[in-house]
């Protein structure tokens, strides 16, 4: 049995094995399997209802599943496998604390480890590369929008994390802000990060994605390299939504 | 109408005279009052946060029962109090009947369920906004616990000022336990009390009027503070 608390053992691969979710009556995600092994970037493609952001929580461990769902490299997703995840909301979560004191609550370990000046260091380099060091003294509710969304997608990133989780990152941001956002992305793949995207913006599935998992209705209806999906969808319902119609 | 308007010139020249019994007596209401708030702030900050945040069995009988304390009266506290630490009573051999200790027990077990309740309310409100990025940090419940203290410390601050004015305007706890003894137990609301029932108005008017004015000075601190914290961002 593999020990997967060892960082030297990869997250990778994820199994999901016949996962579903339900609420009452009522199926969420139904009977759901993939098998995710490359790095770079998996976009969880769908329209709004599809159960994207359900599939992403549950991969997180945010929603409990059974037990044997959802393996990480064979292990079931429990804290161990979270801490070395990190996810982005649509809307960020930021403290009511200034735009460096975010990013130092993510640094530090301990309630009561003082600030050395290794740490301090650590964090402006993170604030640097956020773009944000000149607003680190800012309150970080008061950053725009997309500098909000900057300082989540740094502070999940400052974790380091091996997985990252991204719920719609830019769906209320302007394209510059998207750009931005989407440039930290690719760098992030470049660390071999592996990143899941959930996203219904077909336009930013092609530009990220390698590959593509399309739901619709709670089910995944497919799973291919982001060449083949975009070129040649094999189902009907993928093939509606790429050419722009409306699925019901 | 002339007895009032001596007792209301009495009462001025006693305040800017500064008399000596007086400034006795609104210190060790203020001592007593501060103090007994320190302890329920203490008791009450995590105790609410605890409840808010927490899920285990018997949790929605404690908030329950939270917000039925919040309605203690006063009297009934100080005479359980009495009760307890009156010679005959369990704790009576540490002879804290009718001195100032007594008094903050009194008042630290009057308002200790309004701190708690009310912070119950205030840190689950913002654990709402909070719950789903904590649990992806994987932060442990302690310092869940002191985050959402923290990242909600302007808005504990109108709690605090609630369980404040509770204390320093009651009287029935006090005068049970403390005794209103003259430059011992001697506090604003049981002065008051005494010198109005004995018909000198003059005491009792001057530490009204200081009642009324630190009640209002420490509400606008506190509404301007939380004012410009709202302003940016942190409320």
């Amino acid at each position: 049995m593999p020990d997967i608390n060892r960082q030297s053992l990869p997250l990778l691969p994820l199994v999901v094995q016949n996962l579903s979710y339900r609420v009452g009556q009522k199926r969420l995600l139904d009977n759901i399997n993939a098998t995710i092994n490359s790095t770079g970037v998996t976009v969880v493609l769908g329209a709004n209802g599809a159960g994207k952001s359900l599939f992403v929580r549950l991969l997180h461990g945010l929603l409990k599943s059974d037990l044997h769902a959802i393996k990480w490299n064979g292990r079931v997703q429990d804290l161990a496998t979270r801490k070395r995840q990190a996810l982005v909301f649509q809307k960020p979560v930021l403290l009511r604390r200034s735009v460096s004191a975010n990013i130092e609550f993510v640094l530090k370990k301990s309630l009561f480890k003082p600030r050395n000046a290794n740490f301090i260091q650590q964090r402006d380099a993170v604030l640097h590369e956020a773009g944000l060091f000149e607003q680190r003294n800012q309150p970080a509710r008061l950053l725009s929008g997309g500098e909000q969304q900057r300082l989540a997608l740094a502070r999940a990133l400052a974790t380091q994390p091996e997985v990252l989780i991204l719920d719609e990152p830019t769906a209320s941001l302007d394209a510059a802000t998207t750009y931005q956002i989407e440039t930290r992305l690719e760098q992030a793949r470049d660390q071999r990060i592996k990143i899941f995207l959930v996203t219904h913006d077909i336009a930013q599935a092609r530009r990220l994605a390698d590959d593509v998992m399309f739901m619709h209705g709670g089910r995944l209806i497919e799973h291919a390299p982001a060449n083949v999906f975009f070129n040649q969808p094999s189902s009907e319902q993928a093939k509606a939504y790429l050419e722009g119609r409306l699925l019901f | 109408m002339q007895d009032f308007s001596t007792a209301f010139s009495l009462a001025f020249s006693l305040i800017f005279n500064a008399d000596a019994d007086l400034i006795e007596i609104i210190g060790l209401s203020l001592s007593v009052s501060f103090s007994a708030v320190l302890f329920s702030v203490i008791i009450g900050f995590p105790l609410g946060a605890v409840t808010a945040v927490v899920r285990f069995p018997g949790r929605q009988v404690l908030a329950i029962i939270l917000n039925a304390l919040m309605g203690l009266p006063p009297v009934v506290v100080g005479l359980l109090v009495y009760l307890v630490i009156s010679r005959a009573g369990p704790l009576g051999w540490l002879n804290l009947l009718y001195s100032p200790t007594a008094m903050i027990i009194a008042q630290t077990i009057l308002i200790t369920p309004i701190i708690a309740a009310l912070t119950r309310q205030v840190i689950e409100d913002l654990h709402k906004e909070y719950e789903e990025q904590l649990r992806s940090f994987c932060v442990p419940v302690p310092r869940v616990v002191m985050t959402l203290i923290w990242d909600a410390r302007y808005s504990l601050l109108t709690v605090v000022l609630a369980g404040f004015g509770r204390a320093i305007a009651e009287v029935g706890a006090v005068i049970v336990v403390g005794g209103n003894i003259d430059h011992l137990t001697r506090v604003m609301t049981t002065a008051i009390a005494l010198e109005t029932s004995k018909g000198d108005l003059a005491l009792a008017l001057a530490l009204g009027i200081i009642l009324l004015v630190l009640a209002l000075s420490i509400n606008a601190a506190a509404y301007i503070l939380r004012g410009s914290a709202q302003r940016s961002a942190y409320a």
